[in-house]
């Protein structure tokens, strides 16, 4: 029989002479993101390939010229991308200590028409899945967040957002690693520490690992 | 390794960095790195160094420095006015140090970062892998900071005593007073990015440039982030266009309109706020090109001394 193929469709633009980007889809999706991050742990196996980064949907990777051409590598990249993922093992489970206090509480609750306290038991209850590692160092992307908390960023950026400030915007949520300027809407804090510094790998999450908050008391 | 330099001052911002942490981009952590890799190679191969060896970056006025010992130093990048012992000092070549000879730069001609390479290499505090300062987190290089007076830079030992006078041909240096950054369409092109004029911005540093001029109109959708490159053109929702450099973000979602070719972020290292900028679209091939001619330029280094 032979191997069967799925309908990814894989869109490579070029970045600059050493890199391109492969972008498998534009949509907030963990069975994408699954796929992302397969096919940049396939690339990385390629000696011809410095750095492959999964994104959301998408592998930024950058490559020697000397050893491979553009056209040939995005040849390989759609071949890859052909072949069905292997099976993921379940990401590593974190779980987070919140307290939920957040300056920005009172106004979700209002904007989403929900109480304080519903607001809290909607954030804890997913596992979310970490997308991505990236922005700022130790930074996740944490997602899917249930529908009903779903709001736009603050129209005014915070200048100055504690570490370990829990933060809600659009479909993901995500934990303020250092204290930095920052527009999501603050809900919580943690006392958990994302961003390493004395560990290699740096950060706490990895892409494809698994993050479940809980309500901590004082 | 012993001490090879003092620091007196240290300029407006001196830096120790070498080739980066870019294996670290996965944490969330920017590659960083010296910002000239031209200039930086150069400076490496002009003292006998391995061309990752760390290097002072010295960004627009350039710090005074003594000789705590003989050794053999190479300028290269910016044109900083280079002074030895009051004697204006050749650039793009080997220079021996005597003790107690200083090491100071009178300002800014061209460009705005200046590499100083030492025979045996600067030694700085490693933080995943890499030398390279990183000021966000403070971490590598000089205890993760920039110089400051009072500090002692230490070098390795070489391995030989390379000779003073080798030098890189004007022919093969780099043109820093070209200000049009070779480009290739991004993702999500603006045709108005190309031939606009643009200003380097106050607003800009080692992890990027904000860059003033007509805004370019930016597509309102959301764009899932993805993985950065240093290069990166990157417009968000106010049209400013920003330039990606070596500290950059890891990773985002603004409009990529295109990004700045290898052969050319030697130049973008090398601009100042307030410089004037555009950005020429080039073919891969053309890049490419390009590149190999830079790359023969630093191979000329390697079998002078091979």
């Amino acid at each position: 029989m032979p191997p069967q193929r799925s309908t990814v469709k894989v869109r490579i633009h070029p970045l600059g002479d050493t890199a391109l980007l492969a972008e498998l889809g534009t949509r907030l999706d963990t069975a994408l993101n699954t796929r992302a991050i397969a096919l940049a742990a396939a690339l990385q196996k390629r000696r011809d390939v410095r750095r492959a980064v999964a994104g959301h949907g998408a592998v930024t990777v950058q490559f020697d010229p000397d050893q491979i051409t553009h056209d040939a590598l995005a040849a390989a990249i759609r071949r890859l991308a052909r072949k069905r993922p292997p099976v993921e093992e379940p990401g590593r489970l974190h779980r987070i200590p919140v307290v939920y206090d957040g300056p920005d509480l009172e106004e979700v609750a209002q904007r989403t028409g929900l109480s304080p306290q519903r607001v809290i038991e909607l954030h804890g209850r997913p596992i979310y899945r970490v997308f991505l590692v990236g922005f700022v160092p130790g930074w996740a992307h944490l997602g899917p967040l249930p529908e009903e908390l779903v709001l736009p960023r603050r129209a005014t950026p915070g200048t100055k957002v504690p570490a370990g400030s829990v933060a809600i915007a659009g479909p993901e949520t995500g934990i303020y690693p250092l204290t930095s300027p920052g527009g999501w809407n603050l809900i919580g804090r943690t006392s958990v520490k994302l961003f390493l510094p004395d560990s290699d790998p740096p950060s706490l999450f990895r892409a494809g690992d698994r993050v479940k908050f809980f309500a901590a008391g004082e | 390794m012993t001490p090879a330099l003092r620091v007196i001052t240290p300029g407006l911002l001196t830096t120790i960095q070498d080739q980066g942490r870019p294996h670290a981009i996965s944490s969330g952590v920017p590659p960083g790195g010296a910002m000239d890799r031209f200039a930086y190679f150069a400076a490496n191969l002009l003292v006998w160094n391995d061309p990752s060896a760390a290097t002072l970056e010295c960004t627009m006025t350039g710090p005074r420095l003594v000789a705590e010992r003989a050794c053999v130093v190479a300028i290269t990048g910016a044109d900083l006015a280079p002074r030895i012992n009051g004697q204006e000092a050749p650039m793009w070549t080997s220079i021996m140090l005597a003790e107690a000879d200083e090491l100071a730069f009178d300002g800014r001609r061209l460009g705005a970062r200046a590499y100083v390479a030492v025979t045996g290499g600067i030694v700085g505090d490693r933080w995943l892998g890499s030398m390279s300062t990183n000021l966000m987190v403070g971490r590598g290089g000089m205890h993760g900071r920039a110089l400051v007076a009072g500090d002692v830079i230490a070098a390795g030992e070489p391995l030989a005593e390379p000779p003073p006078g080798a030098t890189l041909e004007d022919a093969l240096r780099p043109d820093y007073a070209d200000h049009a950054l070779h480009a290739i369409p991004g993702p999500h092109p603006r045709e108005a990015l190309f031939g606009a004029a643009f200003r380097v911005s106050t607003d800009s540093n080692r992890m990027g440039y904000r860059l003033d001029g007509d805004p370019i109109e930016a597509p309102d959708a959301e764009i899932l982030s993805f993985a950065l490159v240093a290069g990166t053109v990157q417009v968000p929702p106010d049209g400013r266009p920003i330039l990606l450099m070596a500290d950059h973000q890891t990773a985002g979602g603004y409009p990529v309109a295109a990004v700045v070719v290898s052969a050319s972020m030697p130049a973008a290292a090398q601009l100042a706020p307030g410089d004037d900028v555009r950005f020429a679209e080039i073919s891969i091939e053309r890049a490419l090109a390009m590149r190999a001619a830079q790359r023969a330029g630093l191979d000329s280094l390697t079998i002078s001394w091979m």
